[in-house]
């Protein structure tokens, strides 16, 4: 099987060039198993990757145009023809490793931390399972980047759209029944662009290895601020 | 030699759950903590803890933090210290409400409390009914976690050194720890960070064994770190084989699986756990789990065309518990097994998953080690938390659950413990320049040019070494045939070279410098494993089947200076309770 990936070291290149693999694929061959044969071969191929299964979101690459987890990617799914690229649109560092300090940035931005005001009880603060349910959707995000480096306004606007990543998250606060900064947060969202630059293209939904769908939260924040007429 | 140097009142040396837990104390009390991490923190490897933390809540069943302790005396086949393990249990409570208030979004029951499901080893009343005890966020509790420690940190402005890799602590000239030597791997840089207290924090090192449910990133850096500094390691034969990983993989499938009702059938279709452990079924202890699988499929009772595995059945809780309670594990089967629970069973078998032994620590998170022959004397500004550290809570076998718990209120407590070490010491020591060199010595060792083995081989051949010969069963033989080829492997180290000799972003010299720091862990791992001639928890031989108190009950210390062993007392005598004496152990 011929995988074709991405190469760019700038110790050495003046210009990035796609190198192609002959790999061996094996029943359940995942793409990170597949890049990792690549790099037993050439040791010099750079790529981030750790838990293998999905979780911590180390291996989002660009794969035939489409952002995906090299681990949970069968490579019998990919087609003839595999190009594996960096995420679009973000600096790079080496091969597959692109700068995400930006994607971090934002995520900081929308203060992504539980805000609680009242004092603390002895016990756990109560919430009932209809309200942790609002979180089913939200909390799951392991920031990978395949949503944020997938959508259009984040590339064109990146220093003033947040971005689907941080916009999901900022809604998995306003939506926890334990949270006590509603009005900071709206606060902190408007203006033309943090928010409103999303024009619900969906990129981010189609891609997110997780299932999650950004569009709707994003959709949520804008409800609850016509609610309180912000 | 002149390097970029920074200046901290503490560093921490890992972004897991123990490091994450410990910055937030120090940086909610202004002190200067950097805390740096090989990935970014997010990524750490606690994100993949799926079952969840144990707490005597008593919000589902009845509880006490001291039925908890029994169990968790028990589960250690008593070698764990008692009055470390009281004080988890009763720290437990506080510390899960702590991480509530914090933002842990975890399930909840009808009354608004928290989610808890029956987990191993777990048992009402000193070994009565089963318990629940086991705080959970869906099967995501580690993930939801570790986030909501790294969001409050963002909060509390601790200071973030993402993807630096730690090489080697560093002294001053009084032989006194002062920080330690790291690396950027964007840049390929070195850089001093000088503190006035430092936590190991690096987490745990399944990756010695080819089948394992630890991330590529649990190499085990800091403990060999430790080793370097001429501190020992201990009880390190103690390594828990998870019952039910993926079979052929090794991915993790949580015993919440089996504490929801799941559990294990054997070829003919028969649940053999009824054999091996009559009460407790499924939900024995992970070792007695483990040794019963080994042992159907030694026996020819396995499952699939090469009888290689049993398999774990779930489809009769129905769709509904499934999706609800076990969503994750539904969808890393379905990917990894092609199996979906609802319909099919998981086809599983043993996996690497969780050291007991590591860094020897006192119950505020201080290295301690014996001097001499005599007492234990504390490492000055030298602290471990986390999989890493052995404070030990674990002893011989940890309990599911207990490890979150583990490196959350050990973590938190050295987090504490410094801001008073800084207080009573607050001048920062200098690094003396030859124990700096000796630190860069690691990065320059790779710097040779020219042919040899590639690390990749050494590690495949070590991997595999460890599998076979430091596994679920050991005797003298395969041990004895185990240390001599890693004595081979280790010679053969030196002659190891990098192609590769670029500096941004080069993950070929990060795995060079992690196959060193595997190749010494495996090592201790072997010897301790070779030397203790009984079998207590996790360590299991065949030619010494019983537990020996009369000569083993003793935690083991490996020295990496001539791969020498050292012995110390077990801390038999809890805190405020009476101590549970060992007593055979039946589930
Ligand atoms: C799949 C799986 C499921 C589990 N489920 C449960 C469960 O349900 N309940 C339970 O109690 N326990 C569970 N455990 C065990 C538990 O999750 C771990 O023991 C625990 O999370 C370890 O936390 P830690 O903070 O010590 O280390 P980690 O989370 O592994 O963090 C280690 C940190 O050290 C850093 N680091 C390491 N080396 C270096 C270096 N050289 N330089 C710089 N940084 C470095 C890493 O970047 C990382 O930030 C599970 C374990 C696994 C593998
Ligand atoms: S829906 Fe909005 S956030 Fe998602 S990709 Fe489109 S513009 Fe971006
Ligand atoms: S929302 Fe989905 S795609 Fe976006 S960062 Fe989170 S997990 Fe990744
Ligand atoms: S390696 Fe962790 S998400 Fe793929």
């Amino acid at each position: 099987m011929k995988i074709s990936v991405y190469r760019y070291n700038p110790d050495i290149d003046e210009r990035p060039r796609m190198q192609d693999f002959e790999v061996e694929p094996f029943q359940g061959m995942m793409l990170r198993d597949a890049l990792l044969e690549i790099k037993k071969q050439d040791e010099s191929f750079s790529f981030r990757h750790s838990c293998g299964e999905g979780v911590c979101g180390s291996d989002a690459v660009n794969v035939n145009g489409r952002n995906m987890l090299a681990c949970v990617t069968p490579v019998a799914e990919l087609g003839r023809s595999i190009k594996v690229r960096p995420l679009p649109g973000r600096p790079i560092i080496r091969d597959l490793v692109v700068d995400m300090t930006q994607f971090y940035e934002q995520y900081r931005a929308v203060k992504p931390y539980l805000v609680r005001n009242d004092p603390l009880p002895e016990q756990e603060i109560l919430q009932s399972p209809a309200d942790r349910d609002k979180l089913d959707g939200l909390y799951e995000c392991i920031l990978c980047g395949c949503c944020s480096t997938a959508c259009p306004s984040f590339w064109w606007n990146p220093e003033k759209f947040h971005g689907p990543a941080a916009l999901l998250q900022s809604w998995r606060f306003l939506a926890d029944s334990r949270d006590q900064a509603t009005e900071e947060r709206l606060d902190a969202l408007t203006g033309p662009y943090k928010l409103f630059r999303c024009h619900t293209i969906m990129n981010c939904v189609e891609v997110c290895p997780k299932g999650l769908n950004p569009t709707r939260a994003i959709g949520h924040i804008k409800d609850l601020m016509l609610d309180k007429g912000i | 030699m002149s390097i970029p140097t920074r200046h901290f009142d503490a560093l921490i040396i890992g972004a897991g759950g123990a490091g994450l837990n410990a910055a937030l104390q120090l940086a909610s009390a202004d002190v200067r903590v950097a805390v740096v991490s090989k990935v970014f923190p997010t990524r750490s490897h606690t994100v993949a803890a799926q079952g969840g933390v144990n707490a005597a809540l008593a919000n589902v069943l009845p509880d006490s933090w001291h039925w908890h302790m029994f169990d968790t005396v028990k589960g250690s086949d008593y070698l764990g210290d008692q009055d470390a393990i009281e004080f988890m249990c009763r720290e437990a409570i506080p510390t899960v409400y702590e991480l509530e208030h914090a933002g842990v979004p975890f399930s909840r029951l009808d009354n608004g409390k928290i989610y808890q499901r029956p987990f191993g080893g777990q048992s009402q009343n000193f070994g009565g009914d089963q318990a629940a005890r086991t705080c959970a966020a869906a099967d995501r509790t580690g993930h939801a976690i570790l986030h909501t420690l790294y969001q409050q940190n963002i909060r509390s402005r601790t200071h973030f050194f993402d993807e630096f890799f730690a090489l080697d602590l560093v002294r001053d000239a009084e032989g006194v720890i002062c920080g330690a030597l790291v690396l950027e791997i964007e840049t390929g840089e070195p850089m001093l960070i000088e503190a006035k207290a430092t936590l190991l924090a690096t987490g745990g090192f399944g990756q010695v064994f080819r089948t394992t449910s630890n991330a590529h990133i649990n190499t085990g850096d800091g403990v060999a770190m430790a080793l370097r500094a001429d501190i020992p390691l201990m009880d390190m034969e103690f390594f828990q084989f998870h019952p039910t990983g993926i079979a052929g993989k090794g991915m993790l499938i949580t015993e919440g699986v089996r504490g929801e009702g799941g559990y294990l059938i054997n070829k003919d279709g028969e649940r053999f756990m009824e054999r091996y452990a009559p009460r407790a079924k499924d939900l024995a202890s992970r070792d007695v789990v483990s040794r019963a699988i080994v042992t159907e499929v030694k026996e020819g009772r396995g499952c699939g065309p090469n009888g290689d595995h049993v398999l774990l059945k779930v489809d009769h809780l129905g769709e509904d518990i499934i999706s609800k309670r076990l969503p994750s594990i539904r969808e890393s089967s379905k990917i990894f097994a092609g199996a979906d629970p609802v319909r099919e069973p998981i086809p599983v078998f043993p996996t690497a998953h969780y050291a007991m032994g590591g860094i020897p620590t006192d119950r505020f998170g201080r290295v301690a080690v014996p001097a001499g022959h005599g007492a234990e004397e504390i490492v000055p500004g030298l602290y471990a938390a986390g999989e890493c550290a052995c404070a030990s809570v674990h002893g011989a076998n940890r309990l599911g659950g207990n490890s979150l718990l583990d490196i959350l209120v050990f973590g938190r407590l050295a987090g504490k413990n410094i801001i008073d070490y800084v207080r009573e010491n607050p001048y920062q020591r200098t690094t003396d320049s030859a124990s700096l060199e000796q630190a860069m010595s690691r990065l320059t060792r790779w710097e040779q040019k020219g042919e040899g083995i590639p690390v990749s081989q050494l590690r495949a051949e070590f991997r595999k070494c460890m599998e076979d010969h430091a596994g679920v069963f050991r005797t003298e033989e395969i041990m004895t045939e185990g240390y001599e080829r890693l004595c081979e492997l280790r010679e053969r180290l030196p002659e190891v070279r990098l192609h590769d000799h670029s500096k941004v972003f080069n993950t070929a010299r990060i795995e060079a410098l992690e196959l060193e720091n595997m190749m010494d862990v495996g090592m201790s791992i072997a010897v301790s494993a070779l030397k203790r001639q009984e079998s207590r928890g996790a360590h299991s031989r065949p030619d010494y089947p019983d537990r020996d108190d009369q000569n083993w009950l003793k935690h083991s210390l490996y020295y990496r200076e001539g791969d020498r062993m050292d012995y110390k007392p077990v801390r038999t005598k809890p805190l405020t309770v009476e101590s549970f004496p060992p007593k055979e152990r039946v589930y």
